[in-house]
């Protein structure tokens, strides 16, 4: 029984990775580049809703969606001040950098703001668990939530990128910068699209991680977003089924390393998947094959 | 024409040189007439380890062209097995020389460290890119979760290995070398500011000596133009893991440095963890990458500023992370580098105008 | 015996046959063109010449050596040196640094040696640097030695990089479009420069190229490369006035 607990307690995990890797990888497969302060974008949209909930008092509602606004706005303006005018660099390593210098600005904003102790958050779901099997089987409010809207967000975002004129663009940018710009695509408009999209997910990411992990510090979101880059890599970099699909396994992988193998060895076993997929298949589980052309 | 550049190239290594051993006798006098605070007495080694890391790091980064962010692994491992060795020896030969003790210890470190970064190299140095920095933070992170594990002990029969506290098979009286997250305590003080400055004074010699040289031409051929590198001939996986391996090396030197100036060593995110990686890598990106001479004393400049202005120390990782942001613009976007050559156009036309005149 | 002889040889990518049973033989000390339109599979020749890519049949001989499917660090020693259409200078080292990675494989010395400075590092680095100075003379670039690559104008970045395969000692130097983006002034120096290295360093040398002056002025054999396929052999003059050429060249 405490099988199916830990399986779900995985999936449940692996969501709120698959919804942060969805950022990683929209935007890798679309501005071709790591974007490395992802996950501190996750930590402002928990802190924003922290605030208006707890701080303020409102309902929970509105915390979320005030942090998916501000979080919305955040990375657009990441893009278009740090990223944007390094999109021609001659080294693709000086966006990266900057990437971490972002990533460690964010950081050092939320400690001077609401300093280092951990906050304990309060959960945004109010829904009593489930129980199976005579008790057994305990599923959190959160977790039924979690999972839901990961599944939610995964047909919305299909359907966008596959039945809107926008979302038919992010491919061909993703293909192809400059053919899609002699198509008449708004190339920057649509990569500042992405980085709308995916740093919206990241603030519900942000506020599902923290109602099942309480505490909340400066530091919340690099670990998980780095593990969601391991998961986006896993499934495939650019894929967005490969980013879910990878995120939901890296998320079964982490909680049964921690249940089975070593509490302490969770991350070496979720890194360890990560050296292994890429050695034995760069590409993911359903990435692309590109070779460099002599 | 030989001269010329042969004594260029050297010319610019005795700047380097100079630097240091400057700062040392400077320091020493301060030491000696008492003019310093403990404070800055305590920094000495560490910035010493600091510019250490940063100039092996440059190495990887700069020279060779990879973004590593799992430097403060290979740091890990030289420390540990350093600190291993000479706990070891407290116990197992006490009456051992403080000198030789530390010498063997940093020749452990540093070779253990290499071998680390061999065998990580292999794997990693198949990738490209920003592939290859997630995975050198990963082996890392995977480095400094195994060392938190790692409990060796020591009793009359040898030593003893296991991963977790309650397995150890080791007699009552036997005591822990290593105690999984706890460390290892009681690593004799074998370092000082003298051997700190010898070892940065080594590794700026091999570092220097390695990129002008026929290897330092073919691993710098490789961060130019790889596939043009291997048309004439040049075995690409040879010199990218001899680079990366020598990195580590020095890298595990600095571990060793580290190690043996505290009394005890953890294996901390904040020391070992890939923020401390990243911070290495800030080192190098702010004393200018390739740069070797730029990337020691940004380590110290960076190291020391902080510390000197303790009122500043909440905003200094974000002063950090602004001034990285800051230059990576200015020095890396086309508009800014075309901008940049303009005014520098126009500064040369002034300055001929002037002239003129 | 032939410097240069290939049988047979095919690559598919895809479903697409980029070179398909291409043969050609290439007598020692011969100035041989291999010409086409774009996109005939000029280039992908090269590249399965130097192992960039593997192919699918065929054999390649090299003064007699089988070379198929070995590394391109394999090739390059046992004697082709290419340039590249694209240019693909080391960017970032000086002029004369770039020959001397050429001389890499030739004039060798260990990484200890080169750390701690010893004679043998003096000697080496010395012959080196002579060797390299000779090289560039030939080139006109020993003036600006120790300037950065990236730093010269394109014609001169040509000449460099033909200057570093020449350091690796070959027996076959393939030129990919050596003569692109230069003007009429600068092609004709090239010509001469070509004409100079094939006679006092008796290279076997095998060039792609567009320009047609340059073509009909320096080679002496030429193969002509229509849809990965060779269309046509032999002594230059009799190739450019064959009608099936003219009619690849320049449509119905």
């Amino acid at each position: 029984m405490s099988f199916l607990t830990y399986l779900i307690n995985g999936i449940s995990l692996g969501s709120v990775y698959a919804l942060i890797a969805l950022g990683y990888t929209m935007v890798y497969g679309i501005a071709k580049m790591l974007n490395f302060a992802h996950g501190d974008v996750i930590m402002i949209g928990a802190f924003t809703t922290y605030t208006i909930c707890s701080t303020m008092g409102l309902p929970p509602i509105v915390g979320v969606l005030v942090a998916v606004v501000v979080c919305t706005v955040l990375g657009m303006a990441i893009e278009k001040i740090a990223y944007k005018p390094l999109r021609k660099a001659s080294s693709s390593l000086a966006v990266l950098i900057t990437a971490i210098g972002i990533s460690y600005l964010l950081q050092n904003i939320a400690l001077i703001i609401f300093g280092a102790n951990s906050k304990s958050f309060t959960s945004i779901v109010s829904m009593e668990p489930i129980r199976l099997a005579d008790g057994q089987i305990n599923i959190t409010g959160e977790t039924v939530v979690t999972i839901l809207s990961c599944i939610v967000i995964m047909i919305g975002l299909m359907l966008f990128i596959n039945k809107t004129k926008a979302g038919q663009a992010m491919l061909a940018v993703s293909e192809d910068k400059g053919a899609a710009q002699l198509m008449g695509i708004n190339v920057n408009g649509t990569i500042a699209l992405t980085f709308a999209i995916g740093s919206a997910l990241a603030a519900i990411a942000g506020v599902l991680l923290c109602s099942a992990y309480p505490s909340l510090t400066p530091y919340t979101g690099s670990m998980p977003g780095i593990k969601a880059f391991v998961a986006a890599v896993f499934g495939g970099i650019g894929s967005i089924p490969g980013a879910f699909i990878g995120g939901i396994l890296l998320g079964i992988i982490e909680i049964f390393g921690k249940a089975y193998i070593s509490s302490q060895m969770a991350d070496a076993i979720v890194f360890g998947v990560l050296i292994v997929v890429l050695l034995v298949k760069p590409t993911g589980l359903l990435g692309k094959n590109i070779q460099e052309k002599v | 024409m030989k001269k010329m550049n042969i004594s260029k190239s050297s010319k610019n290594n005795m700047i380097t040189y100079g630097i240091v051993i400057i700062a040392y006798v400077v320091m020493q006098i301060l030491l000696g007439t008492g003019n310093i605070s403990s404070l800055m007495k305590g920094m000495l080694v560490p910035l010493c380890v600091y510019a250490i890391l940063a100039v092996s790091l440059n190495l990887t980064v700069g020279i060779l062209g990879e973004l590593s962010l799992g430097h403060a692994g290979f740091m890990c491992v030289g420390a540990f097995s350093g600190a291993f060795f000479s706990k070891y020896m407290v116990i197992a030969a006490p009456g051992m020389p403080g000198a030789l003790r530390f010498f063997i210890a940093i020749l452990i470190g540093a070779v253990m460290a290499g071998l680390f970064g061999i065998l990580i190299g292999i794997p990693v140095l198949r990738l490209k890119g920003d592939y290859l920095a997630i995975v050198t933070l990963a082996f890392g992170e995977i480095i400094k979760n195994l060392v938190n594990i790692l409990h060796v002990g020591l009793d009359e029969k040898g030593l003893h290995l296991a991963f977790t506290n309650t397995s150890i098979k080791m007699s009552e009286n036997g005591t822990f070398i290593i105690k999984g997250a706890q460390g290892i305590t009681g690593t004799p003080n074998d370092s000082g500011f003298t051997i700190s400055i010898v070892l940065l004074l080594i590794t700026l010699f091999i570092v220097l000596n390695l990129v002008n040289s026929r290897t330092g031409r073919a691993i710098m051929a490789i961060r130019d133009n790889t596939i043009a590198a291997e048309s004439v001939g040049i075995n690409i996986t040879k010199y990218k893991l001899m680079a990366f391996s020598i990195s580590a090396a020095l890298a595990g030197v600095a571990g060793v440095l580290y190690a043996h100036n505290l009394s005890t060593l953890t294996a901390l995110p904040k020391n070992f963890g890939y923020n401390m990686s990243i911070m290495i890598l800030v080192f190098v990106v702010l004393g200018g990458i390739g740069s070797i001479r730029g990337s020691m004393i940004a380590a110290v400049i960076l190291t020391l500023l902080p510390e000197l202005l303790r009122g500043l120390n909440n905003y200094r990782m974000l002063i950090y992370a602004i001034v990285l942001i800051v230059m990576m613009l200015f020095n890396w976007a086309p508009k800014c580098i075309e901008w940049r050559e303009r005014l520098m156009a126009k500064l040369k036309l002034g300055k001929a105008a002037k002239e003129v005149s | 015996m032939a410097m240069l002889e290939v049988n047979n040889l095919s690559i598919s990518f895809g479903g697409l046959r980029a070179v398909d049973n291409f043969n050609i033989k290439i007598k020692e000390g011969c100035l041989y063109g291999l010409i086409g339109p774009n996109g005939a599979g000029k280039t992908t020749v090269f590249n399965l010449l130097t192992g960039v890519y593997k192919p699918n049949e065929g054999i390649i001989k090299l003064a007699g050596e089988n070379i198929t499917g070995k590394k391109t660090i394999e090739i390059n020693r046992a004697g082709i040196a290419r340039t590249f259409q694209n240019i693909r200078l080391f960017k970032a080292l000086s002029v004369i640094d770039n020959v001397k990675v050429g001389l890499h494989n030739h004039e060798k010395y260990s990484t200890l040696t080169g750390i701690f400075r010893l004679p043998k590092y003096r000697r080496i680095e010395k012959k080196m640097e002579e060797e390299a100075m000779e090289l560039l003379k030939v080139f006109d670039l020993d003036g600006e030695a120790e300037t950065l690559a990236s730093n010269l104008p394109y014609g001169k970045q040509r000449k460099l990089e033909i200057a570093r395969a020449l350091a690796t000692k070959p027996k076959l130097l393939l030129l990919d479009e050596p003569a692109a983006g230069m003007n009429p002034n600068e092609t004709q120096e090239l010509m001469d420069t070509i004409r100079f290295v094939r006679d006092n360093f008796n290279m076997t040398i095998l060039l792609i190229e567009h320009d047609m002056k340059l073509v009909s002025g320096i080679c002496e054999e030429l193969t002509v490369l229509n849809f990965g396929q060779v269309l046509c052999q032999g002594e230059t003059s009799e190739v450019l006035n064959n009608p099936e050429v003219i009619k690849a060249y320049l449509g119905e």
